[in-house]
């Protein structure tokens, strides 16, 4: 549990500048991003770019609750799920059944809200539990909403589940559209991961990774530890279904195919792959997948691009437990300010002792 | 002399501080402890002194909420606290440390002291940045200061030598406005040195937060204490002031180990 424990140090800043503050890594990330458009073709802006901005979303929700609060959970895609549902059930669908026609502005805001609630509820099941006792758990709810979903016809239309889901059409934009999708999600997932660096080191960060290390103490100083850790899976919660949202919008569909156990434990290779350490690795990890995922079939053939994706998943986890940043950490140029480059290095650095 | 220091104290405040009535803990047919009847007055400081396996840290326990007792009552400040959530009873004053640290590795000193000191007041779910200005922080820094930190307010917890995990671990149990703090051998494995510094900080605690301290070190025990209680196999035998403990037979028999010299 060493990798999940060593998440969120952050050296305490002194006053600098706010361009200071948020690095060269990632001034120099943001600029390529948001002229990645320009060179992208429409095929990479959304099956690569906008997919791995939401998977990587899901994973980030999940590097929240492993990395600062030493809980890993399988059920992420699960609360991803309860959005997307929500979004057709609420929203418009072509299924027959249900469509309320909601407009986007409330469809889209309740199913964060509700996919939040159920992840709190499935974190108040599994706090009772700890290190591999969570996972079971996670993966018993994820398991049983899957089947759930795929056997009840009355609320999920069973094994189809709902197509014909639209993107809004807002402010003049059709948000499936390759270059505003691309950017919606660019900024979906900009704000969830600011706020996830930015909240590592609020109260409730230092709390949440004060529990992780020790809920002993954490009791002997007042805290406490259960409201905590589920306020953190709510948090995690909101992350996971404005994930959902974007991920129905890029499917147009919704079917418990997304919410099985293959996908469930994608999530968790995407986080592991990246690394937990840093709320960037989520984002690493997912782009890789999402390229392994697309590319693979051309090189091995259908019947065998999960095998290299296994291969490879085993690979970075053999070279480096701590995914792609430990491999950046090992490798990186010894330049750079005080992004999550240096973040990274001070880390391992103070903790070799 | 002593006795009558913390019989003073007691008029004063109208309650004792900490009212042990029978309470015995069970661990399957081991029993751990067994009907201690303790009193003890606002400000005092005691120090419970007892072999191995006499029952101390297991009295903490129950007292702190780690476990409940299987039997008898706890009051703290006369409120009745034997089932009460640990966290529950901390807010109440009660402050504790353990025999072997139980700290937050990853977390630097300031931040330890400042969690330790948000845990009794508001905003615990706060997603915003502590400011330098905020109450809590700037009781931290008075905290990290009287356990003689401030050099390493910004090192990592797990990087901290043993003596100073120590003093974090009171730093911890100052935080707050305690009332009442249990000590678990503060002074376990530290230097001569470090030691001074230990007596140095507990005798400069202010007079109105009493403490229990479990110690093997009858020369600290004796020097940081009013009053001591002898524990042997999960049993109060004997209590007394320093003098009466240090020239008692039946101690020296027991905690001594006169029967196995």
């Amino acid at each position: 549990m060493t990798d999940l424990a060593s998440a969120g140090r952050n050296t305490s800043l002194p006053a600098r500048s706010w361009l200071e503050r948020i690095g060269t890594g990632h001034i120099l990330l943001a600029v390529f991003l948001l002229i990645y458009p320009l060179m992208a073709s429409d095929f990479f802006l959304t099956q690569i770019g906008g997919y791995s901005l939401v998977l990587g979303m899901i994973a980030l929700s999940l590097m929240l609750l492993a990395g600062y609060g030493g809980m890993v959970s399988l059920a992420q895609i699960t609360v991803a799920g309860a959005a997307g549902y929500t979004v057709a059930i609420f929203g418009e669908n072509n299924s027959g059944i249900y469509g309320f026609g909601w407009p986007w502005w409330l469809y889209a805001p309740f199913a964060i809200l509700l996919a939040s609630l159920m992840s709190a509820l499935i974190g108040w099941i599994a706090v009772r539990t700890e290190g591999i006792y969570t996972i079971m758990i996670t993966l018993a709810v994820a398991t049983a909403c899957f089947y759930f979903a795929q056997q009840n016809y009355a609320l999920f239309n069973g094994f189809p589940g709902y197509n014909g889901l639209r993107a809004p059409e807002a402010f003049g934009v059709y948000w499936r559209d390759p270059v505003p999708y691309y950017y919606l999600c660019l900024a979906t997932a900009t704000i969830a991961y600011a706020a996830v660096l930015y909240a590592a080191r609020s109260t409730f960060g230092l709390s949440l990774q004060a529990i992780r290390d020790n809920p002993r103490r954490m009791r002997a100083i007042g805290f406490d530890v259960t409201a905590h850790k589920v306020f953190a899976w709510w948090l995690a919660g909101l992350i996971a279904g404005a994930a959902g949202v974007l991920l129905v919008w890029f499917n147009g569909r919704i079917s418990p195919g997304t919410i099985s156990v293959g996908p469930a434990i994608n999530i968790l290779v995407i986080a592991i792959i990246g690394g937990l350490r840093h709320p960037i690795g989520p984002f690493l990890g997912a782009v890789v997948v999402v390229m392994m995922q697309t590319f693979a079939i051309d090189i091995v053939g259908a019947e065998r691009f999960n095998t290299l994706i296994g291969l490879v998943f085993l690979a970075i986890v053999f070279v480096s437990p701590d995914g792609i940043l430990g491999l950046w950490e090992r490798f990186k140029p010894r330049t750079g300010g005080e992004d999550w480059s240096s973040f990274v290095k001070g880390r391992s650095d103070k903790t070799k002792t | 002399m002593a006795q009558n220091i913390a019989a003073s104290r007691l008029q004063g405040t109208g309650a004792h501080a900490l009212d042990l009535e029978g309470v015995g803990r069970q661990f399957g047919a081991l029993s751990a402890l067994s009907g201690i009847n303790m009193r003890i007055a606002a400000g005092e400081r005691r120090a419970v002194l007892g072999s191995n396996g006499a029952g101390k840290t297991t009295l903490f326990n129950t007292i702190t909420g780690d476990f409940y007792p299987t039997s008898g009552r706890i009051r703290f400040f006369g409120e009745e606290i034997t089932t009460l959530a640990a966290h529950e009873r901390i807010r109440r004053g009660l402050r504790r440390t353990y025999q072997i640290s139980q700290l937050f590795t990853n977390l630097t000193v300031r931040e330890s002291v400042y969690l330790a000191c948000r845990g009794v007041s508001r905003r615990r779910f706060s997603l915003f940045r502590p400011s330098p200005s905020d109450g809590a922080m700037a009781q931290a820094e008075s905290i990290v200061h009287a356990v003689h930190m401030d050099d390493d307010a910004d090192t990592l917890v797990g990087t901290l030598s043993h003596g100073q995990q120590r003093q974090l671990e009171i730093g911890l149990a100052l935080a707050g406005a305690p009332r009442f703090i249990l000590f678990d051998e503060p002074a376990a494995g530290l230097s001569p040195t470090e030691r001074r510094d230990l007596i140095a900080i507990l005798n400069a605690l202010p007079h109105h937060i009493g403490y229990i301290i479990i110690e093997h070190d009858l020369d600290v025990a004796l020097r940081v204490s009013e009053y001591v209680s002898m524990m042997h196999n999960g049993t109060v035998f004997t209590e007394g002031t320093p003098d009466e403990i240090e020239n008692d037979p039946a101690v020296q028999q027991i905690y001594l180990g006169g029967g196995h010299g």
